[in-house]
């Protein structure tokens, strides 16, 4: 599955269009930057192929993998699509553009309403923004579970794989069991799935 | 706030801790937040930390980032934010691009590259799985269950079949629901 690497151009414009979109994207990303992934995907894999579907998988497992906060499979997106451009320092600067795109708006805007927040969360326009956006977050974070399910889209050969993310969707509901134990698990199965 | 009151000694202290606290979060830092900031350093009152933890989760952006912000202004004003802010992120971002390093260089074994579905594949059950756990929620919302799970029926047509930009799903669905629930609080209230 370690494709042939993606070959691509950046120009200066599309660093900027890179940024700026990253920089909106901050704005969206309520209930944490992992609701804006579809988005993302559309925007790298998509719509300008700056990422192949299996660095965005990889990112989004190996982010996961790692300790620290999920936010950065921001960055490791970032990273390859640096790395799609051709080298180690454009791979810096793609973790700086997509990281500081992703966290400049949202925690400005943290910053400052923060204390607004505090003293007005029982104002019926707080809650009714928090509760309205509940059901949208849940849309989003189901939503973004079956496109990283979907991987390769060779529904055929992927089914163990479906399988693994419905044991591992069941057993995150109904326990509370360590996600460690179920990564390394999924790890152990995949590593002696046929090709 | 009390003298007495556990607190940050030092920028370098809420960095360290920060950091710490960071490297203990696999697949989700919220609960070690908790733990660690009201139960072991009791830097938070547990009303605190529900307190800071709801207006983190209304901003955008992660909602582990912007407790740290909140927490660290708290103690240091916005020297204190942006601390623990780069506490919680330089160092797992240097292991997590270390990890993507080891994976380039080792990826191209079948059995990495097989791990790495297998981990994806959970990973992707987590998320869905996540979503489920929090649509258990949507019993307490104000609006009834059919009309909250047509919202997230609808949404995730939007993303799955539809292929719309986020922007419009979350203007459009968002605005909507936003609507008919401060519709439904206000009734409520008076």
């Amino acid at each position: 599955m370690n494709q042939a690497p993606l070959h691509i151009v950046l120009g200066f414009a599309d660093w900027v269009s890179l940024f700026g979109h990253y920089l909106l994207l901050s704005l969206m990303s309520i209930g944490g930057a992992v609701s804006t992934s579809t988005e993302m995907h559309r925007y790298l894999v998509v719509e300008h192929h700056w990422l192949t579907q299996a660095q965005f998988n990889n990112s989004m497992a190996i982010a996961q993998a790692a300790p620290g906060p999920n936010v950065l499979f921001v960055a490791l997106m970032g990273w390859n699509v640096g790395l799609n451009a051709g080298s180690y320092l454009a791979a810096m600067a793609g973790v700086a553009v997509t990281m500081l795109g992703i966290l400049i708006p949202s925690t400005t805007l943290t910053y400052c309403a923060a204390r607004w927040g505090h003293k007005n969360r029982e104002l019926l326009g707080v809650r009714a923004f928090k509760q309205g956006m509940a059901p949208v977050v849940v849309g989003l974070m189901i939503s973004i579970g079956l496109i990283l399910a979907a991987a390769d889209g060779e529904a055929a050969a992927d089914w163990p794989l479906w399988l693994i993310s419905l044991v591992a969707g069941l057993i995150i509901w109904r326990t509370r069991i360590h996600l460690l134990w179920l990564l390394a698990a999924g790890a152990i199965i995949g590593w002696f799935l046929p090709q | 706030m009390t003298a007495e009151r556990p607190r940050p000694t030092s920028l370098t202290d809420l960095f360290v801790s920060f950091t710490l606290l960071a490297l203990q979060g696999f697949g989700g830092v919220l609960a070690v937040v908790q733990r660690e900031m009201v139960e072991r350093k009791k830097w938070l009152t547990q009303e605190e930390f529900i307190e800071d933890w709801a207006v983190a989760q209304i901003m955008p952006g992660p909602n582990v980032v912007n407790l740290s912000l909140m927490i660290g202004d708290r103690y240091f004003g916005l020297r204190g934010a942006l601390t623990a802010l780069a506490g919680m992120l330089c160092v797992p971002l240097l292991v997590v691009l270390g990890l993507a390093v080891l994976y380039a260089q080792y990826g191209n074994h079948p059995g990495v590259a097989g791990a790495l579905r297998g981990m994806a594949a959970v990973t992707a059950g987590l998320i869905a799985a996540t979503g489920v756990k929090l649509g258990a929620a949507l019993r307490k919302h104000p609006l009834p269950l059919w009309a909250t799970g047509l919202i997230v029926l609808a949404c995730m047509a939007c993303g799955l079949v539809l292929h719309l930009p986020l922007a419009y799903t979350l203007l459009i669905l968002g605005g909507l629901s936003f609507a008919l629930t401060w519709r439904k609080l206000k009734k409520a209230s008076s």
